[in-house]
């Protein structure tokens, strides 16, 4: 049978993976967006756990917006991508290294 | 659902409906006659002010009223908090159209995505539920990542973009996971319930606590307080100006909104440990917000870790969980957007022909090329500063006395030791303006309503701190302090 902590260590391990990942890489900016996409599932995993637990509907209308929003933002990250690849000819995190200080 | 709730929310279907409208007309326009654009975004701004200030919900003798099946809330501090955040963006949309026509970026597109991130500084203004929060941050920060790539073939910006996008989309991840262990250990997203099913479980939820850190680490993010600044410095530089001048300001209000609707309304009952997080987000952005400025030569960044250090006063506003200290927060904030306007507006103002003067050295001997210009540069650096007088210098004392009345003493004084650290770079500039030989002959041009503007944001530096009662008893008020 399982339990609610099945689904809620489900999110917290894509959670952390998600998080590992934007650390880890030194590669690729896709990758990154990736890993953004994998920290918001996690959270609707979360969500919809907590909805079908609870009883309660708010948690799962609260995903349909987390999605749409989700598909909002991987649209202006790509876009940047494509301003950044055509301005640097390059989307390795280590060369975005122009601002410091 | 009746139509009296729905009209509370009358300004922000303005908003949006113009905003929509712009981007509409802007098909329609031939290149000349793009200033159209502009003042209908202006126009936007001052009926969108009077529609707020119109707006009855007070007649029950009520506070407060709900709309929306409770996710939106009108309440005085929201309205003086959005009033202030039309005022800005008026301010700010005369500052860039004289930057962006300079740069051959004059387009349609700046008016619409910030008027889309005043929707959402708006609605999170206003906002009651953890779903409206979180959409109102999301509408600031896409608008706000497509403005700062808003030059599109510059390498900085778009790399300032990227960094910029990748660390506030992990943030609103922080923050949603968060939200959803709050969902989880309350049953609800409606503050109001948060608040109440709060106070019957008691404070040792251990879910609760992990999602309040979470919460936490979420807005100290979008504040951009030490330790998760990181991408502050980075954006403002990388930016152009223009888009640097709105994200310092406006989203700032909004920022200081959210954390008061999550932490005090939602979250109250958990306020000793949310201060105690607060109280080392505080500390920490006030030192290394000070320090690392002092070691900055391009000004641009240097107002970034000023930032940081002036979101590290606000925070302390927030600590002590009274009224005066929200109070005291908010007048904070508002001052500091103010200010920060005006920094950026100079900025601007120095900005020759395409190249940004965005150099320290660029400011060397402001004096004698024109004195008033040198004359407002030195009353917002002061204002910066706290130098008494200057309205800088009230919000920092009510920050700081808010502390103190909290019993925060070594709180009070870490911040009173690092306000003077930070008074060097401040008044580093004005010696550069007034004792330095410049750089440059070359006259100062501006279109008359940006002399106008700049003017008059100048001197409220000074008028508001002399008159500076009214503007603390309004956001006092707002606390019911």
């Amino acid at each position: 049978m399982l339990t609610l902590a099945h689904f809620l260590t489900l999110g917290a391990l894509l959670f952390c993976l998600s998080v590992t990942g934007i650390f880890l890489n030194r590669k690729n900016v896709i990758i990154l967006l990736m890993c953004i996409e994998l920290m918001l599932l996690a959270v609707n995993m979360n969500f919809v756990a907590f909805s079908r637990f609870l009883g309660n509907l708010d948690g799962q209308v609260f995903v349909f917006f987390i999605l749409t929003v989700a598909a909002a933002e991987a649209a202006i990250g790509l876009a940047i991508l494509v301003v950044l690849f055509r301005n640097r000819q390059t989307i390795n995190v280590t060369e975005l290294d122009d601002l410091k200080g | 659902m009746n139509s009296a709730n729905m009209l509370l929310a009358a300004p922000e279907f303005w908003v949006l409906t113009m905003a929509c409208v712009i981007l509409v007309a802007d098909l329609f326009l031939v290149e000349e006659r793009r200033g159209i654009i502009h003042m209908l975004a202006v126009i936007t701004l001052i009926f969108a002010a009077i529609i707020t200030l119109r707006g009855d919900y007070t007649s029950d003798g009520a506070r407060s009223a709900l709309a929306f099946n409770g996710s939106f809330i009108r309440d005085p501090m929201g309205d003086v908090l959005k009033l202030f955040s039309y005022f800005v963006l008026a301010i700010v949309y005369v500052y860039s159209k004289f930057c962006l026509r300079q740069f051959r970026m004059f387009r349609s597109d700046f008016y619409t995505l910030s008027l889309f991130a005043l929707l959402g500084v708006m609605l999170l203004i206003s906002a009651n539920s953890l779903v409206m929060i979180y959409l109102g941050l999301e509408l600031i920060s896409l608008s706000s990542y497509a403005l700062v790539a808003f030059d599109r073939d510059s390498r900085k910006g778009s790399e300032a973009a990227m960094k910029y996008f990748v660390l506030g989309s992990m943030a609103s991840g922080m923050l949603l996971y968060g939200m959803s262990m709050i969902y989880g250990a309350t049953g609800s997203v409606d503050l109001y319930q948060i608040a109440e099913a709060v106070r019957l479980t008691g404070s040792d939820d251990t879910m609760l606590i992990f999602g309040l850190v979470f919460l936490v680490v979420g807005l100290a993010f979008k504040l951009g307080v030490v330790p998760f600044h990181m991408w502050i410095p980075d954006v403002y530089q990388g930016a152009p100006v223009a888009t640097t001048l709105f994200i310092s300001s406006v989203p700032k209000m909004a920022a200081f909104a959210m954390a008061i609707r999550l932490l005090q309304t939602g979250l109250g009952d958990l306020h000793t440990d949310w201060s105690q997080m607060l109280s080392i987000l505080a500390v920490l952005s006030i030192i290394l917000g000070n320090l690392a400025a002092i070691a900055q030569t391009n000004i641009k960044r240097m107002l970034a870790y000023s930032t940081i250090s002036h979101m590290g006063f606000v925070l302390m506003g927030l600590l002590p969980g009274t009224a005066t200290g929200f109070g005291a927060g908010m007048f904070y904030v508002i001052v500091y957007s103010l200010m920060s306007a005006a920094g950026f507006g100079m900025v601007i103002l120095l900005s020759a022909r395409g190249v940004e003067a965005e150099k320290l050295d660029d400011f060397k001997g402001l004096n004698q090329r024109n004195s008033w210009y040198a004359a407002i540069m030195a009353m917002v650096m002061f204002s910066m500063a706290g130098v008494p007088v200057f309205v800088g210098f009230f919000a920092k004392w009510l920050v700081i006395k808010a502390a103190l009345d909290a019993g925060l003493i070594w709180l009070a004084v870490i911040a009173v030791i690092f306000s003077v650290v930070g008074a060097f770079y401040y008044i580093r500039v004005v010696k550069l303006m007034y004792f330095d030989e410049p750089v440059t002959e070359s006259p100062i041009e501006a279109p008359v309503d940006f002399r106008a503007a700049i003017s008059l944001n100048g001197v409220m530096m000074l008028g508001l701190g002399i008159f500076s009662s009214s503007l603390i008893a309004i956001c006092m008020a707002s606390f019911g302090a």
